[in-house]
């Protein structure tokens, strides 16, 4: 049934049609029922490439309200072309709310990074995810993959990683370390750095992944249990910046950025542009914590 | 080992595999009496039919036939490479007494596999990923069997390399840059490598030079004797089968010919195409 008023507006709040968002609300329910669990879904065609980021602009535009208040960051940065860009759209589309502000945002999309500042419960982080399948680097066929998942046989996975510490001394995955979710499914916890794989167990906020190219949604629910792999006697470890400060604001526990200047000199300053600039202004966020911040803390 | 008829390890009753569409007639009609396992109404290919034998604790059963007789989907359908095979397969061996294992979940026959069975092919390259260190192929095993233990692991392979003769400096090289005896050596660690209580060997010394057939074998027979590892053997070589085995099946267009002691076979054979294939060693 055609509406007199379709037309009155030329898109939709929040661009995508109602059926299909109600469609990728419910993939989202399945996911968050079945943590870790990859739950295939339409990813419909976006004014953006597949690849760019469609997978967590269906999360965010199919979950967004009117009320919402909206934060984007690419590797960390409010300022980068990838989330400006995205920013602007969601903002024409919906009208929200957008902010730089961590703790003010309810709906925080990323790509390769969480903030540092902790999460609370009423925010949901949305990541972009460009390879959702954490076996693939060791079974290239997806029905093979499938069947792994479903039987929880993940003897290729844990052999890929003895051969990685064989052959270099250690695991060398600096992003999207395999996760075990829950005790049960492994996860590719889309490509973020070490740093941020412990902030994901037991996180209070809401963790949604979508991944438009290979059209698959999962989630993390709050509280839930994300360990990292690794074996008994070759244990998981976070980024080690060995007490370097950031540049600009002194401050030592947290991802750093490596910059060189044109005259060759180099600096090392925070990843996350909202945390370095609330620091630069004398504030105090509240970060993540977790036992290996804490272990560094030692070392220092 | 005594052995009654009460204690076997392996009872494999009515075995078998089919492919294409059988009708009542298509086992009836094939066979060695028939030289063919064509069925003449609607062609589909009886691998093989109604295959009962039972092997016990620490035995070494050998079966040998031409090739197509049917000897190698046998240890396939046994070993869960092939699926949707009828019959029955009871293994003696908690918590799978009394349960007909081809009739289990993927996951069951996956325990199965890594915690009481070992398999080695003919080709390396079905047994090992070539593109992991033979130290990892071994590890992938022991993993499976819930060992996350890096040092461990390490220490374990590197017996087991040590036992199957391979260099231990070869621990952390890929088999793709071995020789063919000794991917089979590797190959042979990794089958042994939870000390299961039954493996497959299938054509494991076809392509293979003369001497490092010897070799292997050799190997093989020490295995045994020191593990008491049950063997089921399949080869078309019965000079394989003289060596290794103490029974013998003879099968031929997918039946089970002939089955005895393996001397007695090779003597006195009663079946004419036993007869034939005795008479063929040159």
């Amino acid at each position: 049934m055609i509406e007199e008023n379709k037309f009155a507006t030329h898109y939709r709040f929040a661009f995508i049609d109602e059926a299909t968002k109600r469609e990728i609300r419910r993939k989202l329910l399945k996911a968050i029922a079945i943590p870790g669990y990859q739950v295939p879904y339409s990813s419909p065609e976006m004014p953006i490439a597949r690849g760019w980021g469609t997978g967590g602009l269906h999360v965010t535009l199919a979950i967004i309200g009117p009320k919402d208040i909206f934060k984007i960051i690419d590797q960390g940065s409010d300022a980068s072309v990838n989330a400006c860009n995205l920013r602007n759209f969601v903002h024409t589309m919906t009208g929200v709310e957008t902010t730089l502000d961590t703790n003010k945002a309810t709906i925080i999309q990323t790509r390769h990074r969480i903030t540092e500042e902790v999460l609370n419960k009423n925010q949901i982080f949305v990541y972009q995810v460009p390879q959702p399948e954490p076996l693939r680097s060791v079974e290239r066929y997806e029905n093979k993959t499938r069947q792994m998942h479903g039987e929880a046989d993940y003897a290729k996975m844990w052999v890929s990683l003895y051969e990685q510490y064989v052959r270099h001394g250690d695991i060398m995955l600096g992003a999207g370390y395999p996760v075990k979710v829950n005790g049960r499914y492994i996860m590719a916890p889309s490509p973020i750095p070490r740093w941020d794989i412990p902030n994901l167990n037991n996180s209070e906020a809401i963790h949604l992944f979508g991944a438009g190219r290979e059209k698959r949604l999962y989630a993390v629910p709050p509280y839930t249990k994300v360990e990292p792999l690794e074996f008994e006697d070759v244990k998981f470890h976070i980024e080690d910046f060995k007490g370097i400060p950031c540049f600009r604001t002194g401050y030592k526990k947290a991802f750093l950025d490596e910059l060189y200047y044109d005259d060759g000199s180099k600096h090392y300053v925070i990843n996350d542009s909202n945390f370095l600039d609330k620091l630069a202004n004398k504030e105090t966020p509240i970060q993540h914590e977790n036992a290996y911040l804490n272990k560094l803390d030692h070392e220092a | 080992m005594k052995h009654n008829s009460e204690n076997w390890l392996l009872k494999v009753e009515g075995l078998t595999k089919i492919y294409g569409t059988a009708n009542a007639n298509s086992i009836e009609k094939t066979g060695p009496l028939f030289d063919s396992n064509i069925c003449p109404e609607t062609n589909a290919i009886v691998a093989c039919a109604d295959i009962n034998f039972e092997l016990f604790p620490g035995e070494v059963l050998g079966i040998v036939g031409e090739s197509g007789s049917g000897k190698s989907t046998i240890v396939k359908m046994l070993y869960f490479d092939m699926e949707h095979a009828d019959g029955t397969v009871l293994f003696n061996k908690a918590p799978y007494i009394g349960k007909n294992i081809l009739k289990e979940s993927n996951q069951s026959k996956r325990a199965i596999r890594n915690h009481l069975m070992g398999m080695v092919y003919q080709n390396p390259r079905d047994g090992l990923n070539f593109k992991f260190t033979s130290g990892g192929n071994i590890a992938e095993k022991l993993i499976m069997a819930g060992n996350y233990h890096v040092g461990t692991i390490r220490d374990k392979a590197t017996n087991l390399l040590e036992k199957t003769e391979v260099p231990v400096l070869r621990l952390d090289d890929l088999p793709a840059h071995f020789s063919g005896g000794m991917q089979q050596r590797v190959q042979i660690s990794k089958a042994i490598a939870n000390h299961p209580p039954l493996l497959f060997l299938d054509e494991v010394t076809t392509g293979l030079d003369v001497s490092v057939q010897a070799k292997v074998l050799d190997l093989i027979r020490e295995l045994q004797q020191e593990l008491g590892i049950a063997m089921i053997v399949v080869s078309h070589d019965l000079s394989v089968i003289r060596m290794l085995t103490d029974r013998t099946l003879v099968m031929k267009n997918g039946r089970i010919v002939e089955q005895g002691l393996t001397d007695q076979i090779l003597q006195d054979p009663q079946h004419p195409y036993t007869q034939l294939l005795v008479s063929s060693i040159l």
